[in-house]
């Protein structure tokens, strides 16, 4: 009897198995025909990636940092305008933990983005505020001395430039991670990675979004956005457990962004790699797809721009 | 208590792992700034923190998205202490595209995208012949460096 009981019990674990399955298998042929009937059958989202995530010991999940946003406005045709920074005279109103956060990573990408474009006395200004906000959240050696006046004597040395802002985010980056406050570090970059989305989209303009290489660069940012959201995610209960309210709001406050996002497709393609030399590297070829429509790009740029302006009050 | 005497060294090294992991952690920080971001010479380093305690046997992934135009060198460092890591670079589609393994145990890759991408770097610390007991532990670093074009 007991037997029989078993066997019927396993039956119905096969049974539920196989109905899983081809749940599954469904939800993906449905997928794949929607991809072939768009033409896009050999191209992946921005989600696929994660799909084998292993249990790993250590995951990290890396954003553009302030600097590399800034080298990528600029290498997308963005021009130097000061007044889309934020405003200096503001520090003072940063007294949250939160607001901190975000406006450290916010100041660092427009002192990066001031910096790369040689605006020298607006660089020096912009690391004053960004030492200002880290030694208010306990980050007393992100920028010494010593940094400021390295700084002072190389204003006019680009590369000595970019080494003290790459310096003072790796001092702050990992003050923060190795003090448990790995939530503090999220946040910040997120700050950093929404500033440079806002420049880029403030700079746009009126300009036609077809064949615009600037509007690409910020639909390709669609690919850090699920970055960003599984950093957040990752950080949503601290180490006792329990629930994290600043990145919870976080999450919710990114809500608009994600919506506009959803709008605009980018797609990958497989990699092939072309050996390249010493000198030159290696050349990862591959293509992407990216649509998006004059509507789904004003819808991002409306909430880039609320959530930013929401950020820097 | 022969029972507790067995078992005695584990508890000990147990108990000192615990206590050494706090300053260990602290000079990853060292480590990473000192001597990994040495790897990325040329390069200006994007500032990122990408760091963690690894035993022998044990991995770490990471997720990042490469852009189209950026030269990048990546960086990959082991703490003394350690074997060689060895670490693969991985597509959405799972193609390796580098696996230092196949290139001298490389502790760099300099690449350009044609196009952007998410890429997946995977690193592991292989396990060696160890004549202690314990596998060794030590400090693991990712970083990533870009050239102004």
């Amino acid at each position: 009897m007991q037997h029989a009981y078993f066997n019927l019990r396993f039956l119905s674990i096969v049974f539920l198995s196989g109905l899983l399955l081809v749940n599954t298998s469904c939800k993906s042929c449905k997928e794949n025909q929607k991809n072939k009937e768009a033409g896009l059958e050999d191209f992946l989202t921005e989600e696929d990636i994660f799909d084998d995530i292993n249990k790993a010991k250590k995951i990290f999940y890396s954003l553009p940092s302030p600097l590399e946003t800034a080298m990528l406005l600029k290498s997308a045709g963005v021009t130097y305008n000061e007044g889309v920074l934020n405003d200096l005279g503001r520090v003072d109103n940063y007294s949250t933990n939160k607001s901190k956060a975000l406006n450290l990573g916010i100041y660092t990408t427009d002192l990066s983005f001031a910096s790369l474009f040689d605006q020298a006395q607006t660089s020096i200004k912009y690391m004053d505020v960004t030492k200002k906000l880290a030694n208010d959240m306990g980050i007393s050696d992100a920028v010494d001395e010593e940094t400021m006046k390295r700084l002072e004597q190389n204003l006019n040395n680009r590369d000595v430039v970019m080494d003290v802002i790459s310096e003072t985010f790796l001092n702050t980056s990992s003050y923060l991670k190795e003090n448990d406050q790995q939530d503090v570090a999220a946040m910040v970059l997120v700050g950093g990675w929404l500033e440079g989305l806002y420049i880029g989209s403030q700079m746009v303009g009126d300009s036609p979004v077809e064949g615009n290489k600037l509007i690409d660069r910020i639909a390709e940012q669609k690919l850090s956005f699920s970055i960003v959201e599984r950093m957040l995610q990752e950080n949503k209960l601290n180490q006792k457990g329990e629930e994290n309210r600043d990145i919870i709001e976080l999450i919710n406050e990114l809500h608009g962004v994600k919506m506009a996002f959803d709008k605009i497709e980018v797609q990958t393609s497989a990699v092939k790699v072309e050996e390249g030399g010493e000198a030159e590297g290696d050349m990862l070829k591959s293509q992407t797809k990216i649509k998006v429509t004059p509507e789904a790009f004003k819808e991002l740029q409306a909430a880039v721009q609320s959530l930013r302006n929401n950020f820097v009050q | 208590m022969n029972r507790m005497k067995k078992y005695l060294p584990y508890m000990v090294t147990l108990t000192l792992v615990i206590m050494l992991a706090v300053p260990a952690q602290a000079q990853c920080k060292g480590f990473a700034k000192k001597l990994c971001k040495l790897e990325l010479t040329g390069y200006i380093h994007d500032g990122n923190y990408h760091a963690a305690i690894l035993t022998e046997g044990e991995e770490a992934e990471l997720y990042k998205t490469f852009f189209a135009g950026q030269k990048y060198r990546l960086a990959i460092c082991g703490s003394e202490t350690l074997p060689q890591i060895e670490y693969q670079v991985v597509d959405a589609y799972k193609n390796v595209l580098f696996d230092n393994t196949q290139h001298e145990m490389a502790g760099t890759w300099d690449f350009s995208l044609e196009s952007s991408q998410q890429l997946k770097v995977m690193v592991k610390v292989p396990v060696t012949e160890n004549k202690s007991e314990f596998p060794n532990s030590g400090c693991v670093s990712i970083m990533f460096g870009f050239q102004e074009k």
